[in-house]
């Protein structure tokens, strides 16, 4: 365990020095009055392959920032120096909004933004390196939703970033594929983390603390990308995620519990190893389904080929929030337990001859770990017969591995 | 400011003004348009006779779309050219194909009392889409106090206007004038930039030309500018949501047509949302009915579905559109005002919803 903390630690000390390269085509954008029309010029009128420095300073914008040229970095001076705040924002969903390709945004940060801190969209190749993205008040359903938001989007780093305050997710990837997010601090979220109908995600060395629940991977119905899968999330600390779910109800945060760990529901493919989880009330990792009515002929709401391994549980499930009481509490005296899993499953075939080896949810955990299947689909074919399954043996078991993420930005550092 | 300042800017804008003021022949500077970089002033185009009633210069076609976008109430000036020899395609559902050189106009403006829309305009900004090889071009141009000129502002700008709305109160608006990118963030389709309001639906009605009214589209291809276009009765119209005779879902979904549907469709920035709301969209759950949000935030308002039938309150397109909060309201740009009739009309359409 004290390894796992100390490699993460390492990976950390990064997090609040920028970086500097040497470039040829350079704005400096200066503190002052002008700054916001500065900076949003440069942001409209640089050629691709422009840095634009941002001068350390409190910017107070009151109007949201876009970028739609290629090849652009944005620099500040650092995420506790270069501050964008948007407090007084009248108008944008989000801070900032990047629309092109092979960006990258580093050394600064977005505070009180109304709605979404910065959102990605639609592009290739977009690095998030050393920004702060902070509502500064603390936890509150006033918050915006995210933090640092890619969406649609391919070939996403995200690392050696802060994120506080989100009302729904700190770091969301939605609909978006070949995403490597590591390095983080992400607390004080509704969730921490969340990958959301996405493919190929490396989530990693990241610290997810005090947040609602600290990652999730989920996969929602009625989106034009759906099928989520092929997630890891390894070497992360995953602690104190005990903070009373504060997203704005109708939205499918608003649904987790709070002291969750990890939650993965309806995906497929992921693999959870190498973790510190700790001090997470209601469980450190919930494996579940869909649990809403949806209209879409090819969505999967069950969560398959799951594998956890190698991870290291402290104290969990002490305290479960009151959805977590009603589903296992109601129905077992036993102490509850570090990894949950509904045991739904996909349908009558299932349930009578059990889940394809290829779908299975595989526990290969230490000795002490404690899990329980709640048997869900028992429960409705069988009611009177259905009991829960807390033997966590009946779950050991080992698969093929997923390829680590390979993202043109390490390509070209290497 | 000196008073000889002042005399000469007078007196430099009567000679400036003056052959304006007495050629209705001039055209206006293609050259200039369509030179590498905008021009810093918008004279320099010279797109209008008159600025202050937006009288146009050859080259530059009026037109009027049947449902505009709600702009905080602002009037809209709108005026489309096409290059000699060639022509716009039609399009049955989307804006049309303009060929390069194309330029369309937009000028926003207000009367300081709407109970008289037609005297006192204060023009504040005109905004032009110019077809080039890499693309549609977007710069707005701010207008000066005295409307001899207007300025541009690649960085957009916030305007202060005050006026009496049609009730007699008096209204202050924070007006914003957009950016490119922020123009782009509607005038978007699969990522290329295209223009929203010449669409065969919207533009499918009569116009008052000098020589008598005519329907657009049909005047549009008599003059070359529009190849393609079938007669105006087999073309696609939306009705005007003004128009109580035309049921209201009909109208409601027409407004939210021009309102929302540039970026709520597929091919739009908000396909994330899965909420489309093109007029011909058949799959209710496509258009909000029974909707759960995806990515909404405390946009939701704590509500669970984007369109309740029968319950206005408890849809969460109402409580988006009744907001001006920015990280709640919708559209998230072009609007600091709740836009009264348009809410009006979209409760009443989820009121009789079943």
């Amino acid at each position: 365990m004290r390894d796992q903390v100390i490699k993460v630690m390492i990976s950390l000390m990064f997090l609040f020095s920028a970086s500097v390269f040497a470039e040829d085509n350079i704005i400096h954008v200066e503190h002052g009055p002008d700054a916001y029309e500065q900076l949003q010029e440069a942001l409209i009128l640089a050629e691709p392959g422009t840095t634009i420095m941002v001068a350390a300073g409190r910017y107070d914008f009151v109007d949201a920032l876009s970028l739609d040229v290629s090849d652009i970095t944005v620099r500040g001076a650092g995420m506790d120096k270069t501050i964008f705040n948007f407090k007084g924002q009248q108008a944008g969903s989000e801070g900032i909004l990047v629309t092109s390709d092979r960006v990258t945004l580093e050394g600064f940060a977005v505070v009180d933004t109304p709605g979404d801190g910065i959102k990605i969209k639609g592009v290739d190749t977009v690095t998030i390196r050393v920004v702060r993205v902070e509502w500064t008040g603390g936890p509150k359903a006033s918050n915006g939703a995210y933090g640092l938001y890619p969406v649609s989007s391919k070939n996403v780093l995200i690392e050696n970033s802060l994120v506080i305050g989100a009302s729904d997710a700190g770091i969301y990837v939605g609909q978006s594929q070949n995403i490597v997010i590591r390095h983080n601090i992400a607390q004080y979220n509704v969730a921490g983390i969340e990958i959301e109908n996405s493919y190929f995600s490396d989530v990693h060395n990241n610290i997810s603390q005090n947040n609602t629940g600290g990652i999730l991977v989920f996969d929602l119905p009625g989106l034009p990308q759906g099928g989520g899968h092929s997630t890891r999330l390894f070497n992360n600390i995953i602690q104190n995620n005990n903070t009373a779910n504060f997203a704005p109800k109708g939205n499918i945060v608003a649904m987790v519990p709070a002291g969750t760990g990890v939650m993965v529901m309806a995906n497929r493919g992921i693999e959870v190893f190498d973790n510190i989880f700790d001090e997470n009330a209601s469980a450190h990792v919930i494996i579940a389904a869909y649990p809403r009515k949806y209209y879409d002929d090819a969505y999967i709401p069950t969560a398959r080929r799951v594998l956890l391994t190698g991870n290291k549980y402290g104290r969990g499930g002490f305290d479960p929030a009151k959805m977590i009481k009603t589903l296992v509490g109601s129905r077992t005296d036993e102490v509850y337990s570090d990894i949950i899993w509904d045991g739904a499953v996909d349908g009558f075939w299932s349930f009578m001859f059990g889940i394809d080896d290829d779908d299975s949810i595989l526990v290969d955990e230490a000795a002490g770990t404690t899990m329980v299947n709640l048997n869900i689909v028992h429960e409705i074919y069988l009611p009177w017969g259905s009991s829960l399954d807390q033997n966590i043996e009946n779950y050991r078991g080992t698969r093929a591995r997923l390829q680590a993420v390979q993202l043109p930005q390490d390509q070209k550092q290497e | 400011m000196a008073g000889w300042v002042k005399y000469i800017g007078f007196f430099m804008t009567v000679v400036l003004s003056q052959p304006v003021l007495h050629a209705d022949e001039q055209m206006i500077d293609v050259e200039a348009l369509h030179a590498a970089r905008p021009a810093k002033n918008i004279s320099a185009y010279n797109l209008f006779a008159d600025n202050q009633s937006q009288k146009p210069n050859n080259g530059l076609l009026p037109y009027d779309l049947i449902v505009p976008l709600f702009t905080d109430y602002a009037l809209k000036y709108r005026f489309v050219h096409v290059p000699e020899g060639s022509s716009a395609n039609y399009n049955d559902s989307e804006a049309f194909d303009f060929p390069l050189g194309s330029i369309l106009v937009k000028t926003f403006a207000y009367p300081a009392d709407f109970r008289k829309p037609d005297k006192n305009i204060r023009l504040i900004e005109t905004r032009l889409l110019i077809k080039e090889a890499r693309g549609w071009q977007a710069w707005a141009y701010i207008w000066n106090d005295d409307m001899t000129d207007a300025k541009l502002k690649v960085a957009g700008a916030r305007m202060p206007v005050s006026y009496i709305d049609k009730l007699g109160l008096s209204v202050t608006v924070n007006y914003a004038v957009p950016n490119r990118n922020q123009c782009k963030g509607c005038h978007t389709k699969d990522r290329e930039f295209t223009p929203l309001g010449p669409k065969a639906r919207n533009i499918n009605r009569d116009y008052n030309y000098k020589f008598g009214a005519a329907n657009q589209l049909e005047h549009w291809s008599v003059i070359g500018y529009l190849s393609g276009a079938p007669k105006s009765s087999q073309a696609p119209k939306v009705p005007r949501v003004d128009d109580v005779k035309v049921p209201i879902a009909q109208r409601a979904r027409a407004y939210l047509d021009i309102n929302c549907a540039h970026c709520h469709r597929a091919a739009g920035p908000a396909s994330t949302s899965g909420l489309f709301l093109t007029f011909s969209e058949k799959n209710p759950v496509n258009w909000g009915y029974m909707r759960r949000p995806v990515a909404a935030g405390r946009g939701s308002g704590g509500l669970e579905f984007d369109v309740v039938p029968g319950k206005p309150d408890r849809s969460i397109l109402i409580y988006r559109m009744a907001s001006t909060d920015p990280g709640v309201m919708m559209p998230e740009l072009g609007r600091n005002q709740v836009h009264v009739e348009g809410l009006a009309l979209i409760r009443a359409w989820i009121l009789s919803l079943d």
